[in-house]
Formats: C-alpha cells, sequence, structure tokens
C-alpha cells in the first residue's frame, strides 16, 4: 500500500480516520501541504465542520487547486469522508451560498424534517446500494454505518450515486466514479463494517 | 425509516477510578478508561460518552491528554464532556478525536457559546447537557456545575433555547435518578423531548433493560445511556441491544 494523504482543514477530527487507516495496514499521512499531496498515493478528505469555513480553509492553505490537480488531472484515488463528500459538489448551501471542489455536479442542501425524522441524522442506519461499487465489495448490505449530519449532497447524475439511505426523505450515503469516491458516514466510527469499506478504497 | 436506537455506555472518569478500585492517580485513571474503550470497542457498542464531572468544580479545561490516549482506540462514536469553556476548548478536544462534545455549565451560563461551536463546527458535534432534579411539587429545575448549582431554570426552556442555539443534541440526566439504577425520570425526558426536534437522549438511573425501553418508548428519547447499569452489573449493551431488539425496536446491525 502506498502514501495516504489525509488532508487536515484544521476543523475536524483526524486522529481517528488515521487510527483507523493505520488499523487497515497503512500509514498515512496528516496534511496541509500542497506539496505533500503530489507524493500520495491515495487522498482522503475527512470532515466534521462547516461548509463554508472548510472551503475558505482548503482555499488558503491552496489546497483546492492542489487537491484537483491530483484527483482530477493525475486520477490518484479520492475519499471524501462526511463534510469531505460534500465539499466534492458544486455548491454547499450551509448558512451561507458557497461554493464547493465542484468535482462532482450537485448542490449541499439541508436534511428534511418534514417527515418527522430528527435532524441533525445521528446514529447508525442502513445503506441502501444501488450500483456497483469497490468501496463495498465483500460488506454484507444490512451492516449499518455511523452518520452524524444534518447536510446531505445531491448529486444531479444518477450514475455517481452508489448508495442511498431513507432517512429525512431519503439522501445520498455513497458514491462513486471513476476514481473518486465519497461516503456520508463516518467509515472510521463505523468499527468492523467501516473498517472493510476503508481496506477496500486503500486496495484501489 | 425509523433512525436505529443507540445505546451508550457513560464513562465517568471518577467512576472508572472507583471500578478498578484504583486511587485518583491520573495515569492509572487512564489506564481502567483505557480498558473499557478497548472492551466496548470490541463488542461493537454504539457509542460512548466520556464525562469529567470534576473538571469544571476544580476550575481545570478537559484532560486533552487523557481524551487523546483514548480516542485513539476509540473507533465508534465519542462524546467528550466535562469542564468545556470555549471554543477554543471544543476545537482541541475534535482534534484530539473527540467526534461530539458535550457542554453543560458553560452552555446554561453562557448560551451564545452554543450557537459559536455550532457556527464554527456544526451543530452535529455540540450535545447539550441539561443535568435536573425533580423539586417537590413535582417540577424540575436544571442544575450546573455538577449538579452544585441551582439555575432556576425549567429543563424544557433550557432545552429549546439550546435547540435554537443550535445545539445538536440533548443529553438529559436526572441527577436525583443518576446512579439508583431505579429507572429514567421519564417525565422529565419525556417533557424535554417532546418540546425539541433534535435527538434526546435519556440519562440517570437505568437499571434494566426494562428501563432502557421505557426510555425510548414512553420518553421518546432517541438513544439511552446508562453508566452504573454496565461498569457495576452483569448486564451488557449487546445483551440490551438484543432486548431492544425483541421488543420490536429498531436496532443496529
Amino acid at each position: 500500500m502506498g502514501r495516504v494523504a489525509i488532508v487536515n482543514t484544521g476543523l475536524c477530527n483526524l486522529d481517528s480516520i488515521a487510527r483507523a487507516i493505520e488499523e487497515c495496514g497503512s500509514s498515512p499521512t496528516v496534511t496541509d501541504e500542497p506539496s505533500d499531496l503530489g507524493q500520495a498515493s491515495h487522498i482522503v478528505l475527512p470532515g466534521v465542520g462547516a461548509f463554508p469555513e472548510a472551503m475558505r480553509r482548503l482555499r488558503a492553505r491552496g489546497l483546492v487547486d492542489e487537491m484537483t490537480e491530483q484527483v482530477i488531472g493525475k486520477q490518484i484515488p479520492f475519499l471524501g469522508v462526511c463534510l469531505g463528500m460534500q465539499l466534492m459538489g458544486t455548491v454547499g448551501m450551509e448558512s451561507e451560498e458557497t461554493q464547493g471542489l465542484a468535482w462532482i455536479d450537485g448542490s449541499v442542501t439541508p436534511l428534511d424534517p418534514t417527515g418527522g425524522d430528527r435532524v441533525p441524522h445521528i446514529g447508525w442506519n442502513s445503506v441502501e446500494l444501488v450500483r456497483e461499487t469497490p468501496l463495498f465489495r465483500d460488506i454484507d448490505p444490512k451492516r449499518d454505518f455511523y452518520f452524524v449530519h444534518s447536510y446531505a449532497l445531491r448529486p444531479s447524475l444518477a450514475e455517481t450515486v452508489t448508495a442511498v439511505t431513507s432517512y429525512a426523505g431519503s439522501f445520498v450515503s455513497a458514491i462513486s466514479t471513476g476514481n473518486m469516491h465519497g461516503v456520508q458516514f463516518h467509515p472510521e466510527k463505523s468499527q468492523q463494517a467501516g473498517f472493510a469499506v476503508l481496506r477496500n478504497f486503500l486496495a484501489l | 425509516m425509523p433512525l436505529k436506537v443507540r445505546i451508550m455506555p457513560t464513562l465517568l472518569y471518577k467512576d472508572v477510578g472507583l471500578v478498578k478500585g484504583i486511587g485518583f492517580d491520573s495515569w492509572r485513571r487512564i489506564g481502567a478508561a483505557m480498558q473499557a474503550v478497548k472492551v466496548y470497542n470490541l463488542r461493537q457498542v454504539d457509542e460512548l460518552v466520556l464525562l469529567d464531572i470534576r473538571a469544571t468544580l476544580d476550575g481545570r479545561g478537559p484532560d486533552l491528554a487523557m481524551v487523546d490516549e483514548l480516542a485513539d482506540e476509540c473507533f465508534m462514536p465519542l462524546t467528550v464532556g466535562g469542564g468545556v469553556r470555549t471554543v477554543d476548548d471544543v476545537q482541541a478536544l475534535l482534534q484530539v478525536g473527540a467526534d461530539k462534545v458535550s457542554l453543560n455549565t458553560m452552555a446554561i451560563q453562557n448560551p451564545s457559546l452554543v450557537r459559536d461551536v455550532a457556527d464554527r463546527f456544526g451543530s452535529q458535534c455540540v450535545v447539550v447537557s441539561i443535568d435536573a432534579r425533580r423539586l417537590d411539587d413535582g417540577t424540575h429545575r436544571v442544575f450546573t456545575r455538577a449538579g452544585t448549582e441551582d439555575t432556576g431554570l425549567d429543563p424544557v426552556a433550557v432545552a429549546q433555547g439550546a435547540e435554537r442555539q443550535g445545539a445538536g443534541e440533548l443529553l438529559v440526566t436526572s441527577i436525583d435518578r443518576d446512579g439508583t439504577m431505579g429507572g429514567y425520570d421519564i417525565e422529565l425526558i419525556r417533557a424535554v423531548a417532546e418540546a425539541v426536534r433534535i435527538p434526546v437522549i435519556a440519562s440517570g438511573g437505568a437499571g434494566t433493560y426494562q428501563d432502557l425501553a421505557e426510555g425510548l418508548s414512553v420518553g421518546h428519547a432517541s438513544a439511552v445511556a446508562a453508566a452504573s447499569m454496565f461498569h457495576f452489573t452483569e448486564r451488557t449493551p449487546l445483551e440490551a441491544k438484543r432486548y431492544l431488539g425483541e421488543q420490536g425496536f429498531a436496532i443496529r446491525h
């Protein structure tokens, strides 16, 4: 397994994702240095935090251009986790309208509580696979994953959607397109099932 | 689809010392807490709450070194509370591996802290912890500073205020029931859960699996926390989950 770079937005809990990736047999580098991304075999953008602040910090550190270069230009395997998946979208609507990385056509909008589901969506929930993806290879489809979020990415292209979760209406819980992957849940906090997703990603 | 109910063991730093019968030596307390984290991890516990209930009373902030060590082994969601006074405290806790931060005394003394934390890190990582006592007339009153200071406030009003400020979740603890294992204060839990739209974690008093079920079905909580029941009896989160599953609650697979 090569070098895994975990992108540091300075906002969130990086120890858990770093430790989880270590447990999966890799040695990740947590970094906010654009030059480190050039050496990476895999890039992980984790995330807890607010969309505008995360984008502001990524931009300020020159990470938006460098990540785009690596992920879109050089097709390095990329995994966005939670907010990291949302940032892949075109635009975020959390507190203010903010431009995202714009790798996936779609906007990030609040979960809809009108059906009576409580928001934020906090807890263990199932993911329904709607398309083949290497991320979920050999994982029991009944396994639950841990979610903590109030917003979700709504991709405009159905082909990018690999899993959905029926909560607060329904939202996209995983996407994959080419070398880019995103999961709305937290694999690093989903114990065995989450580790299986991380191992599948690291094997790409 | 209803969300799966969560069963959350609560580790109180004080309890962790007591469980192992060790003194108040900080390093040894980490050892005992670490053991608990590893066991809960192995048993696929839904979520863990770690509360340093002495921090505010001792005038300390969070014990970051301790949280850092514990979080490194915690591959389940971890909520940390105790002594959190500022946005910087929250950031420091998130950076050492907490997933959510629980605010108690400061959230009630200074509700704008909740707003500041939610704006900066998102509502999903802000748990406001409300400790309440039942008065003789049957009403409830919120206490802060580990239950030592009467705020004169009503828990429902505090809960709604916290929700307005951007709290993502409420941990509602009955001080009278805490440690008794005689069941939750269901009226308290239900009054709060019905007054807000964010998830409520029932806490304080669970002693049996039936107590957990009651917190969910009658109390309308989204999650149930228990400390003494898991630390001082033979009951386990796994069996609790099995029981709740048999009772028709949606449990995690």
